[in-house]
């Protein structure tokens, strides 16, 4: 990665052809700022200072006013994001069911703390806000699969998994859906 | 089944799709049935909603549509997949008609038995249905006994589980869009607006304004063009009743968008949605296109020349943007910041124009107010907040669940009729609504009527209808704390009472919570949530300290124990908590220490085992795990 923290992008990049598709697409759609940002972190994982001033370019505005943005919303990243992104559910009804003991044990078996990748890239840390699935409180979600009902204990199972996966191996069935308790 | 229609242009059209469509929702319905075995049609419904996903529905249902076709039962037998049923503690959740049969945590393995016993041999499986409790033996088949069921009053919420949410026609067949030709054909705006007003229906967002008032607002207001926005930031963390309509029944929101459109005179709409809900932006985008092809969204509805359109608005992570002026930044494209009001959007909005601003839930209830009128509205609930509201009852209690209840219903009916009382047969502590702008209600007000003001009397509010249970081993300055954090995280930082005032607050909690804090931080706190709730900007700041003052009015005594005994009584304030175990209750035999992650437990099997004070990191696993509750805190 490049010590600049440009995330080694070049202006030839054939993703930037992508985005000005897009771009070009929603010109007329007034408001677009926020559209085309989400595209653009979509294409690249992160949004460095490349891409926010190609945004601002193509559609003709300060790159001040796309930093504001980006730095605004918690959803856009300055960073780049591992393989695998762990969100971890902090809301209400995961907190109350002991959801900080679960990411205290994913910050001790990974060894970073939220907002972090791991050094190999393959896991980056996030603490979000209610992903909705209250039923199985505590809730994780790694990349777009939720893991319910997880447990402190439960954590090493899981990662195992993705490790493995990202190594070519099959992914296990899964681990951690709620099957005990009562029907 | 699948005949493509063109495009509807007329009444008639609507109603000969809906035909078309009817009967087979009608199988769908709880009926009883037959004597005969082997020869009426069955259907299984799997949910394809988050909760149940997350649980691995899918799986599930693809191998309910490979056994029923191995088996031969094709014809007769149709799996479909559906939105949420409510239930989602018991995901994946499954309904089989006839019988109104409801299975819970249906798997992959258990589906080839289901089929050849139940599908095939009419005797439902057992083992598979719902027990009130994991020790009880005795098991409940149909959905309509089941205690969650019972008390609910589903009308929002009536389609969900029934259609499948991706399928226009099944809407249709459902009978939505019938509300909105109604209007167009039979009704001036002024009477749309008059029939809202009328069943005195309240924004289920957050404050409860009067929503026919809000109509009539914009409507009034000089200027071209308006706009109608849906606001589907479902930003209060477990709440998740809006995600739930979306993803289930999204036509309910984009047909009581055009009503409203045409009553307040927009042709544009915009609904706003978290990023966090990917299905249901999938699904809202899905029902945007059918709409538009079969000609109820665009120019031209049902013939009678009125033009609505609905965009789609992501969110990006931003509670503020639930704020109504904050959002109308956001879908502009800029800083999600609040601005002072007035002029209210129903005057200046979305780009300066008047701007109509309701959420999901709101919305939801239009079309049936319109088809039934106000009076049927006003059938439930109480004269001050008539008709029915949905709550997400989460947190410590067994059924976590969506439930929609006539507003007025008590906690008590919600929490222990419903909801199913508290795992484990703890005691009942506190319900907290609203989220982080609401409260916590103490166990004395459990038989309080649930509706907006009588929340307000009690210092916390409706809100969006988030309910979390705690129960007691929640701390209430915890509590406190988890929620102020969140504020103080979610500040946009533009009004100093709110960025700094909340800080302020948090560190007095931090210090009481650490063991640091004196009997004057608790009058600092009053006076500082008196200041910020005055001064703030918007209502994101004016209601940031309830969670404090209410947990104040109600447990100061917990507060007081921290501050005084240096003592965190539910034992969750890690530097006022200390293990240690009661040697006369100890039977030595020797669990903790071998659960312990650190080896802080030591001792002689058959007598009473030691903690070490200076190893052990408060985790509080030996004392979950003590089946003689010799660890002591």
């Amino acid at each position: 990665m490049a010590a600049c923290g440009c995330g080694g992008i070049q202006p030839d990049d054939p993703r930037f052809r992508e985005l000005d598709a897009f771009i070009d697409a929603h010109r007329h759609v007034r408001g677009s700022l926020i559209g085309v940002l989400h595209r653009a972190q979509e294409l690249f994982g992160f949004l460095p200072e490349e891409v926010q001033q190609h945004v601002a370019q193509r559609l003709g505005i300060p790159p001040s006013q796309v930093y504001g943005v980006v730095t605004f919303y918690n959803y856009f990243n300055l960073r780049p994001t591992g393989r695998y992104t762990i969100r971890v559910c902090m809301g209400t009804a995961c907190y109350v069911r002991g959801a900080d003991k679960v990411l205290q044990a994913i910050q001790s078996e990974l060894k970073i703390q939220p907002g972090e990748m791991t050094s190999d890239g393959l896991f980056s840390l996030e603490v979000c806000r209610c992903i909705g699935c209250c039923g199985l409180a505590p809730a994780i979600m790694v990349g777009e699969e939720v893991f319910g009902n997880m447990t402190d204990a439960k954590v090493p199972e899981v990662l195992a998994r993705f490790r493995q996966q990202a190594q070519g191996g099959e992914p296990e069935p899964a681990v951690a859906a709620g099957k005990e308790g009562a029907r | 089944m699948s005949q493509t229609v063109t495009r509807i242009r007329s009444l008639a059209d609507l109603e000969a799709l809906h035909r078309q469509y009817a009967p087979e929702l009608a199988l769908r319905q709880a009926r009883e049935a037959a004597a005969a075995v082997g020869t009426e049609p069955i259907r299984v419904m799997v949910c394809k909603s988050t909760g149940c996903r997350a649980a691995r529905s899918e799986p599930t249902a693809r191998a309910f549509l490979q056994e029923v076709a191995a088996q031969g039962l094709s014809d007769r037998v149709r799996v479909v997949q559906v939105g949420c049923l409510g239930f989602c503690r018991m995901g994946p959740v499954v309904v089989v008609q006839p019988g109104d049969i409801f299975y819970c945590r249906v798997q992959v393995e258990d589906v080839p038995e289901i089929v050849r016993e139940h599908l095939l041999g009419g005797r439902p499986v057992e083992r598979l249905l719902y027990a009130v409790s994991p020790k009880e033996k005795a098991r409940i088949a149909a959905r309509k006994d089941l205690p969650f069921y019972k008390g609910q009053e589903r009308r929002v919420l009536k389609n969900c589980g029934l259609i499948d949410p991706d399928s226009i026609e099944e809407a249709i067949g459902a009978g939505r869009y019938f509300a909105l030709a109604k209007a167009l054909l039979e009704m001036t705006p002024e009477q749309v607006i008059d029939e809202v007003k009328r069943s005195g229906l309240r924004g289920r967002g957050g404050g409860g304004f009067p929503t026919g008032r809000k109509w009539e607002l914009v409507r009034a207001q000089p200027g071209q063009p308006k706009y109608v926005i849906c606001n589907a930031d479902e930003g209060d963390p477990g709440a998740f009743m809006d995600r739930s309509i979306l993803e289930a029944d999204p036509h309910a929101v984009l047909e009581a968008m055009a009503i409203a459109g045409y009553a307040v005179g927009a042709e544009q709409g915009y609904i706003y949605v978290r990023a966090e809900y990917p299905l249901a932006v999938e699904r809202l985008t899905t029902a945007i296109r059918q709409a538009r092809e079969l000609g109820l969204l665009g120019d031209d509805i049902l013939g009678t020349g009125f033009r609505f359109d609905i965009e789609i608005r992501l969110g990006a992570g931003a509670f503020v943007c639930g704020e109504e002026t904050a959002l109308i930044a956001s879908v502009e494209g800029q800083r999600g910041m609040p601005r002072p009001r007035p002029p209210y959007p129903a005057q200046a909005g979305l780009w300066g124009k008047p701007t109509l601003n309701n959420n999901v839930e709101t919305y939801a209830n239009i079309p049936d107010i319109i088809l039934n009128g106000a009076d049927w509205f006003r059938s439930l609930g109480t004269p001050a907040s008539p008709g029915t509201k949905v709550f997400a009852v989460a947190g410590n209690v067994n059924n976590v669940a969506l439930m929609e209840v006539p507003m007025g219903t008590t906690l008590r009916e919600i929490v222990y009729g419903m909801g199913g009382g508290i795992p484990g047969g703890k005691a009942f502590k506190a319900a907290q609504t609203g989220g982080p702008s609401g409260g916590c209600i103490p166990a004395e007000y459990l038989d309080t009527p649930v509706e907006f003001d009588t929340l307000v009397e009690l210092g916390s509010m409706m809100g969006s209808g988030g309910l979390i249970v705690l129960d007691e081993s929640n701390c209430m300055v915890d509590v406190a704390r988890f929620y102020l954090q969140f504020t103080q995280d979610e500040s946009c930082g533009k009004c100093p009472p709110c960025r700094i005032g909340t800080k302020r607050m948090l560190e007095i909690l931090d210090r009481i919570a650490s063991g640091q804090g004196t009997m004057e931080d608790l009058d600092a706190l009053e006076q500082l949530a008196e200041t910020i709730r005055s001064a703030s900007l918007c209502g994101l700041g004016q209601t940031a300290p309830n969670p404090v003052l209410s947990t104040l009015r109600y447990f100061r005594e917990e507060y007081i124990a921290h501050v005084r005994d240096k003592r965190c009584p539910a034992g969750k304030c890690k530097e006022l908590t200390h293990y240690r175990i009661d040697p006369e209750r100890c039977k030595g035999c020797g669990l903790c220490a071998r659960k312990c992650p650190v080896g802080a437990i030591t001792g002689e099997v058959r007598k009473p085992f030691v903690i070490d004070p200076e190893k052990c990191i408060k985790c509080g696993t030996c004392a979950e795990v003590c089946r003689f509750a010799a660890v002591v805190h």
